[in-house]
């Protein structure tokens, strides 16, 4: 694991929370309501952030639109690059996506190649009427042409810092970080 | 002829009818020892032996060169070449060429193709029968006329009982050994290695030890009402050393062969070597008690002979396939080192070099070699026990790489050897 | 994000004798991911494209050919077969030969079946590519071993005590070898069942039980592998005949009732129905039999995509 200098705390618990909440309202606005609407979390924090997603629009709306979460391992475009060992994870979509409103959740947008992978996937599943992103942070450096549907935070980033989102699920806490890359004392190899 | 006229000078003499090494030097004229003394002066060419220790040039009782047939893995000048780089001035040869060497105008063809290269002498083994077939014994009186040692059916066994008590029979007429092959192949059919948990673990089809002992058990019960001289070719298993130990007790003529791979290596290499068929031969690599015994029966004199076994393929035809390569390894050069690395520890080097000299002397009958002693053939090896190498097997004369000693650290080199007074290997610096 | 780092540490699979229990828990873990991606309406992914695999059968396997291409097609491979007559087989081409084409050829993995043990492994440490070993001989068949294991971790989650015997030829069974390593590692009490012609010399040594009446095997198993039987090899026959081998240790609805237990029924495939195996058996509702022929496009996919990482990971390692 590269060790990150954590920076800045750029938010906490409770701007977490009004994130989440403000991003569910824009959901069920922009679809005028539940209706054929599905939330996927992209592994591995975009399913706790989707499940959360997923209890406030149940709880605004009274009625929790399917959920399920997709891995994108086997669909990554750098698989010939990357020189550690990504595990495959697991994929579980436990319903028919073809004509829905799919919400696709991840926790940070950053190249765009994660959410261009996520949505190869899910159109190996089926035909969504729509795929639209949800990020809790959008930090730039886009590498394709995706632009983010819902977004928690823009946070402007140089290439060289990381952005750490720790949730009470995985991490035990509920709040995001900007880091410092270690500088790379050894050349690539 | 001049050249073989040789005095060799300076060295340690290594007489294996003793047990101790004495300074001494060696005359040869005319191909033959006229004089062995502890100064000698003579107006022949010299060569000087100092700091090496000189002893008999060695004998192999078996070995195949492939001429005529498949010269492309051996011929009867690279086989002779690999013999002299090896120590051996005298080799014997098996008959499974192609065609077989089953009558005397073959065996004298073997005989003139070695003299022509002047090299070692080749002596021939005889088949015991037609095409070695197992059938039809060959003409065994005029093959020995012809000249040859013993015969053998090696590669087989003479597998019918009747027929082999026959052979030894009709062969103790000529006072020539019959060389057995002892395998029962009903046991061993489809085998590749020996028989056991590695054989189990790596998937080879197995070959039981028993497979030896069943037929050195029934060749010696047929010796018993035949008479004549039975030797047992490579023999691997400790059962066989018994047998041959109680045979001669009851004063039958019994005599066996060791080949340096069966006393250096046992069963595990064959897992530890990666299916690697240089490791493959038959009889195969047998479990490390019974290689103890084999060197314990060394050491104690039931072992008449080191013989190489000597059997050349190419790497094409050994990288079939553990299960479908041919069996048989080369060992001509690496025989003396492989016995000094493992016997020296047990044996005074004069004792160990009866297992190259004297030994297969008395086996086959040769009463003019393996001693240095004026009047016998001027064949002399100069060596040094002590030398440590890696044996590198691209270094070979052989036609073929099929060593299992490749990569091996071994100790004892043979430096010169000289065959009927002549230098036919190595010591070019050392002759003045 | 920096991911997990774990992987297979080596370039070739070639039995399961040589894999860590660890290795071989890594592969069954990314089969069950892979396993998902056999029920999707798309059954292919993009993970291995670019990467080029050769299937050499030197030996007759429509079956395990199957398995694997279409293992590799699933993961987007571009493979290609060659086609090996047994003829040519005869006419003999060594191993050296072999290598030097496919290095030619510039291909990643190889994938081999051989009718020589030991045959991938020479293989293997001629080439720079991967070898995974579609069964040598009578030595291991891997990703066999690895679906089997699979198929009953479907049932019980953990080996570990739980007692598997292998009924059948045991002796020219590269099946059972991998069986019994793998069983073996994972923490299972392994026991053979067969006539005593059909069992190979050290079994003790390795760690296995021998059964020699297939009853008291059943009565203890809680899971049988049962091996396709072959009357003759080499010509040889090592039982007096079929129809005495199935009443001896054929598996009928009648010995497993009689077990008193519930006793899970693999086999490797292709049954000789009614001699080793009751049709009865075969065919029961709960039969696995077909499962495993779907874990193995998994487990092969999931042993692709782990020996092909390393691959990556040596040759183009930038972050
Ligand atoms: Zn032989």
């Amino acid at each position: 694991m590269t060790t990150l200098q954590r920076k800045a705390r750029i938010m906490d618990a409770h701007r977490m929370r009004r994130a989440i909440t403000r991003i569910a309202y824009e959901i069920v606005e922009r679809n005028k309501g539940t209706d054929a609407l599905a939330v996927i979390g992209i592994r591995t924090r975009g399913v706790p952030l989707g499940q959360r997603l997923v209890e406030q629009i149940a709880a605004h709306e009274g009625e929790a639109p399917p959920f399920g979460y997709l891995d994108i391992t086997l669909y990554r475009d750098d698989l010939q690059t990357i020189a550690y060992h990504p595990v495959v994870g697991p994929t579980s979509i436990p319903f028919n996506i073809n004509d829905r409103h799919i919400i696709l959740v991840d926790d940070v947008l950053f190249t765009g190649r994660t959410a261009r992978a996520a949505i190869s996937v899910l159109i190996d599943f089926g035909r969504p009427r729509s795929i639209h992103l949800a990020a809790l942070i959008d930090r730039g450096h886009r590498e394709l042409p995706i632009c983010p549907d819902y977004v928690g935070r823009v946070v402007p980033t140089a290439r060289t810092e990381a952005i750490q989102v720790n949730l009470s699920e995985t991490d035990g806490e509920d709040v995001v970080y900007v880091c410092d890359l270690p500088p790379l004392t050894e050349p690539q190899s | 002829m001049a050249r073989s006229d040789l005095l060799i000078r300076g060295g340690r003499i290594a007489d294996p009818a003793g047990d101790v090494l004495l300074p001494g030097d060696v005359l040869i004229r005319d191909g033959a020892i006229v004089e062995v003394a502890s100064s000698i002066d003579a107006d022949v060419p010299v060569l000087d032996a100092t700091g090496l220790v000189v002893a008999p040039g060695f004998i192999d009782l078996h070995a195949h060169f492939r001429e005529p047939g498949q010269e492309w893995k051996e011929d009867i000048a690279s086989g002779s070449r690999a013999a002299v780089a090896g120590g051996f001035t005298t080799v014997c040869l098996m008959p499974n060429t192609v065609p077989a060497l089953h009558d005397q105008e073959r065996v004298r063809f073997v005989m003139a193709r070695g003299r022509e290269v002047g090299l070692a002498d080749l002596r021939v083994v005889g088949a015991a029968t037609i095409d070695i077939a197992g059938s039809k014994m060959a003409p065994l009186g005029e093959m020995a006329q012809a000249g040859c040692v013993a015969f053998s059916d090696d590669g087989h066994p003479i597998l019918d009982s009747g027929l082999m008590r026959r052979i030894l029979e009709y062969a103790g007429q000529f006072e020539l050994p019959v060389v057995q092959h002892a395998e029962d192949t009903g046991l061993t059919r489809g085998g590749a290695m020996n028989e056991g948990v590695i054989a189990t673990r790596l998937g080879l089809g197995a070959m039981p030890r028993c497979a030896e002992d069943i037929i050195v058990h029934r060749d010696i019960a047929l010796l018993e009402i035949t008479g004549g001289h039975l030797h047992i070719a490579h023999a691997s298993s400790a059962v066989t050393m018994d047998l041959v130990r109680e045979a001669r007790e009851r004063g039958l003529q019994v005599t066996c062969e060791v080949t340096p791979h069966h006393l250096f290596f046992d069963e595990n290499w064959v897992a530890s070597c990666h299916y690697d068929a240089n490791y493959k031969m038959n009889p195969p690599l047998r479990a490390s008690s019974d290689r103890d015994a084999l060197i314990e029966a060394c050491i104690d004199g039931t072992v008449d002979a080191i013989a190489t076994d000597h059997a050349p393929h190419l790497p094409d035809e050994k990288e079939m396939g553990f299960g479908a390569a041919p069996f048989g390894v080369i060992g001509l050069e690496t025989a003396f080192a492989a016995a000094v690395t493992v016997l020296l520890p047990h044996l005074s080097l004069p004792r160990l070099l009866r297992l190259f000299t004297t030994g297969p002397a008395r086996v086959f009958g040769f009463d003019d070699r393996g001693r240095l002693e004026p009047g016998l053939r001027g064949d002399v090896v100069l060596l040094d026990p002590e030398a440590e190498f890696i044996y590198d097997v691209a270094s070979s004369a052989s036609r073929s790489r099929n060593s299992p000693f490749h990569g091996q650290r071994l100790r004892g080199r043979v430096v010169a050897t000289v065959s009927a007074g002549r230098l036919v290997h190595g010591g070019g610096n050392r002759l003045h | 994000m920096i991911a997990e780092s774990t992987g297979l540490a080596r370039k070739d699979l070639l039995g399961l004798e040589e894999l860590t229990a660890e290795e071989i828990r890594l592969i069954l873990r990314t089969a069950r991911e892979f396993r998902e991606v056999l029920d999707r309406p798309i059954k292919k992914v993009p993970a291995l494209r670019g990467l080029t695999v050769a299937n050499l059968f030197f030996e007759n396997s429509t079956r395990t050919k199957m398995s694997f291409e279409l293992a590799q097609k699933r993961l987007s491979t571009d493979s290609i077969g060659f086609a090996v007559s047994t003829s040519s087989v005869k006419k003999g081409e060594s191993l050296r030969d072999t290598a030097q084409n496919i290095e030619a050829m510039r291909v990643d993995m190889i994938v081999m079946r051989h009718s020589e043990s030991g045959a991938p492994r020479r293989l293997a440490e001629m080439v720079d590519a991967h070898v995974v070993n579609a069964g040598d001989g009578c030595h291991e068949h891997p990703t066999q071993g690895l679906l089997d294991l699979y198929t009953m971790q479907e049932r019980f989650d953990d080996l570990r005590d739980r007692r598997v015997v292998i009924i059948g030829d045991i002796a020219h069974s590269r099946v059972a070898r991998s069986n019994i390593h793998g069983l073996l590692k994972l923490g299972a009490k392994v026991g053979v069942c067969g006539p005593p012609t059909l069992l190979p010399m050290g079994l003790p040594e390795l760690g296995v039980d021998v059964y020699p009446h297939v009853e008291d095997a059943l009565a203890e198993a809680d899971i049988i592998n049962v091996l396709r039987i072959q009357l003759e090899r080499m010509g040889v026959p090592l039982f007096p005949s079929t129809r005495e081998y199935a009443s001896l240790f054929g598996i009928t609805p009648e010995r497993l009732e009689n077990a008193g237990h519930e006793i899970l029924v693999l086999h490797p495939g292709p049954i000789n129905r009614n001699v080793e195996l009751d049709s009865r058996v075969a065919d029961a509702p709960g039969s696995v039999i077909l499962s495993q022929v779907t874990n193995g496009v998994a487990v092969r996919m999931a042993v692709t995509y782990l020996l092909a990482k390393t691959r990556l990971e040596a040759g183009h390692g930038a972050l």
